[in-house]
C-alpha cells in the first residue's frame, strides 16, 4: 500500500531518519557484521593476532558434544514451553469467551503474568519449588518424590520450563481471545442449531478458525522460549547441575563472558542469528496469507 | 449456548483454576515478603500472611542485604525506572519521524532505509551481544545510561505500527494541511502526532514493560553498583540460594520489581490491549 499525497523534497526525510538509521548501523548492523567476521577468524590466548579460519569454528562447535547437547536442550525446552504455554492459555480463552459475569476481572488478572520480567518469574518458581523449604518442594518431599533440581537435570529443566510457560500465560491468553471473538457468532449458532454438539462445534468450527492464531502464537512462544528466558536460566539454574539447562543464548554469553572463546561464540551467535532469520520468515510468510485470507 | 442451563459453571471452575495458577506463585511471594526468615525456613512455610510485611519491604528498599552490599532496592528501582523510560521514549521519538518520512515522501533509497530498519527484527540483541558489547566498549558506553539504552533503542515493531498507522490517515488531511500552506513539518506536529495518541499510549505501555524486564543487556554492560537495575539486583541477593538468603527481603523485591511494569499496564490496559493485538491482525 502507498500513499497517494505526499510531500516533496529529499534532505528532509533524510533527516528524519538520521537517528533510527545511526543507532541502527552503529549498533545492530555492526556487530552483526561483527559476529560474522569473528566467526571466522581466530584469536591467539593473548588477543594479540588473529588469523583466518574459515569454517573451522563451526565445525568446532558442530564437533562439540557440549553444543550438540545445548542444541538438544534448547530444542526440548522451546518446545515444551510453547506447548504449555499454549494449552491451559487456550482453554482460559475458549471459557473467557463463554463467560459475561466476571469477564473483564478474569481478563485483567490472567493477563498479569505478560508483565513480569522472565528473571522475576525465575525467581518466584525457585522459592516454591526449593527441595527443603518450597511450598511445592517440600510438599514433592513429604509424598515421597526425591525433588532436588539442584541435582537432578530432568527435574531442573522440568522448573525452568514451567516458569518460563507461566510468564506467557497471558499474552497467549490475550491473543486466543482476541481470535475467539472474531469468529462470528452466527456460525457457531447454526452449528448448534443443526444439532452440533458443544466439543463438535469447537473441533469443527472454532479450532480450524483459529488456527492462524495459533501458528502465529506458536512462532511467538518458540522465539521467547529461544531468546527472551535467559533471565530464567540465570536465576534458577545457571545452566546446571552440569549444562542440563544451558540453552543456546545461556551458552553464547557464558562461551564468550566466562570462557572468553569470541570465535566460537560469534560463530554461535551466527547460527543463532539463522535460526531467528528463519523463525521470522516463517511468520511473515504466514503474516502475509492471513492478510490476504482474512 | 453461552452462560446458560447445566454446565453453566464449568467456564467459571475452570478460570477459577487458571486464576489460581496464575496467582499462587505471587501470592506465596507476598505471603513470605511479610514473614520471618524463620517462618519460611520452618517448611511447610504458612499461607497466611506475617506481621512483618512493612518493615521486610522497609529494610529491603533502603539497605537491601548483604549481597547487595548496602545498596537499597529503592535506588535499584530508580536506575530501573530511568531505563524503562528512557528506552521507551527513545524509541517512540526516533520511530515516529523515520515512519513519517517513509510514509510521507519520496526519496531515493527509500525502500533501501525501509528495509534496513526492517531486518532489525531479526537481530535481537541477545544473538549479537558480545560483538554489540565491544561496539559499546570501544565507544566508552560501558556503564554509562546511552551504553545502556542505545542498543536496546532501534527496534523495527515501533517504526512498523507507526508505518501501519500512518498509511491509514486519509489523503485528504494532507491535501488540506497542504492547500493551507502547512509543511511538512507543520503537519507531523499539529495534525499527525495528536493523531497517534492512542497508539503511543499503547506502545508506551509494551515498551516501558519491555524496557523494565531487560535483562542480559544490563547485566552485561553495566558493572557499578549505583547502575544496578532491580531485575539484575535480586540475583545478587540470592547468591547460592541456601538458608543463608534473607528470603522475606528477596520476596518482597521480587514483589517490587513486579509493581510498576503491573501498574503501567492496568492504569493503561484499554490502549495495551488494542496496541498488541491490533499490529498482528
Amino acid at each position: 500500500m502507498e500513499r497517494r499525497v505526499i510531500f516533496s523534497g529529499r534532505l528532509f526525510p533524510i533527516l528524519l531518519l538520521t537517528p533510527q538509521l545511526i543507532v541502527t548501523i552503529v549498533f545492530f548492523f555492526w556487530p552483526a557484521a561483527q559476529a560474522l567476521r569473528q566467526s571466522v577468524e581466530r584469536q591467539d590466548a593473548f588477543g594479540l593476532s588473529t588469523e583466518f579460519v574459515g569454517a573451522a569454528n563451526f565445525a568446532g562447535i558442530f564437533a562439540d558434544p557440549a553444543y550438540l547437547a545445548s542444541v538438544e536442550v534448547s530444542f526440548v525446552f522451546s518446545v515444551a514451553v510453547a506447548v504449555l504455554a499454549l494449552m491451559p492459555s487456550l482453554l482460559l480463552a475458549v471459557m473467557a469467551d463463554r463467560v459475561v459475569r466476571g469477564a473483564n476481572l478474569y481478563k485483567t488478572l490472567l493477563v498479569l503474568p505478560y508483565a513480569i520480567a522472565p528473571a522475576i518469574a525465575g525467581v518466584l518458581w525457585l522459592f516454591l519449588f526449593n527441595p527443603s523449604f518450597g511450598i511445592v518442594g517440600s510438599l514433592l518431599r513429604r509424598v515421597g518424590i526425591d525433588w532436588n533440581y539442584l541435582l537432578d537435570a530432568r527435574q531442573a529443566l522440568l522448573l525452568v520450563i514451567l516458569a518460563a510457560a507461566w510468564k506467557q500465560i497471558g499474552y497467549n491468553f490475550l491473543f486466543f481471545l482476541a481470535g475467539l471473538q472474531a469468529i462470528p457468532k452466527s456460525l457457531i449458532e447454526a452449528a448448534a442449531l443443526d444439532g452440533a454438539s458443544a466439543s463438535r462445534r469447537f473441533w469443527r468450527i472454532v479450532f480450524p478458525l483459529l488456527a492462524p492464531t495459533s501458528f502465529f502464537l506458536l512462532v511467538v512462544n518458540i522465539v521467547y522460549a529461544f531468546f527472551d528466558t535467559f533471565g530464567v536460566i540465570q536465576n534458577v539454574t545457571q545452566g546446571g547441575p552440569g549444562q542440563a539447562t544451558q540453552i543456546l543464548v545461556y551458552k553464547v554469553w557464558y562461551d564468550g563472558v566466562a570462557g572468553l572463546d569470541l570465535g566460537g561464540s560469534a560463530a554461535q551467535s551466527v547460527i543463532l542469528m539463522a535460526i531467528v532469520i528463519a523463525l521470522t520468515a516463517i511468520q511473515f510468510r504466514f503474516v502475509e496469507r492471513r492478510v490476504h485470507y482474512g | 449456548m453461552a452462560g446458560s442451563g447445566r454446565g453453566a459453571w464449568i467456564p467459571h471452575a475452570t478460570l477459577l483454576a487458571g486464576l489460581a495458577l496464575v496467582l499462587f506463585p505471587i501470592y506465596v511471594a507476598f505471603v513470605a515478603s511479610s514473614l520471618s526468615l524463620g517462618d519460611i525456613l520452618a517448611a511447610p512455610m504458612t499461607l497466611a500472611p506475617g506481621p512483618h510485611l512493612f518493615a521486610n519491604f522497609r529494610e529491603a528498599l533502603v539497605s537491601g542485604t548483604l549481597g547487595t552490599s548496602g545498596q537499597g532496592v529503592a535506588r535499584m528501582m530508580a536506575n530501573s525506572l530511568v531505563m524503562a523510560m528512557l528506552i521507551a521514549i527513545g524509541k517512540i521519538v526516533i520511530s515516529l519521524p523515520s515512519a513519517y518520512a517513509v510514509v510521507f515522501f519520496r526519496f531515493p533509497l527509500r525502500r533501501l532505509c525501509f528495509w534496513a530498519i526492517f531486518v532489525t527484527l531479526m537481530l535481537p540483541v541477545e544473538v549479537r551481544i558480545i560483538p554489540t558489547y565491544k561496539v559499546a566498549a570501544d565507544l566508552k558506553l560501558i556503564d554509562t545510561h546511552a551504553g545502556l539504552v542505545l542498543p536496546l533503542v532501534a527496534s523495527a515493531t515501533a517504526t512498523l505500527l507507526f508505518r501501519q498507522f500512518f498509511l491509514t490517515i486519509p489523503d485528504e488531511l494532507a491535501e488540506a494541511a497542504k492547500l493551507d500552506g502547512a509543511g511538512p513539518w507543520r503537519f507531523f506536529i499539529w495534525i499527525v502526532i495528536p493523531l497517534s495518541r492512542t497508539n503511543i499510549a499503547a506502545l508506551f505501555v509494551i515498551l516501558f514493560i519491555y524496557g523494565w524486564n531487560q535483562y542480559l543487556w544490563p547485566l552485561l554492560v553495566t558493572d557499578s553498583p549505583g547502575m544496578t537495575t532491580i531485575v539484575i539486583g535480586i540475583r545478587q541477593m540470592i547468591g547460592t540460594g541456601d538458608a543463608q538468603t534473607a528470603w522475606p527481603l528477596v520476596m518482597a523485591t521480587a514483589l517490587l520489581a513486579i509493581l510498576p511494569p503491573v501498574v503501567v499496564m492496568l492504569t493503561m490496559q484499554r490502549w495495551f490491549v488494542a496496541g498488541l493485538i491490533e499490529p498482528e491482525k
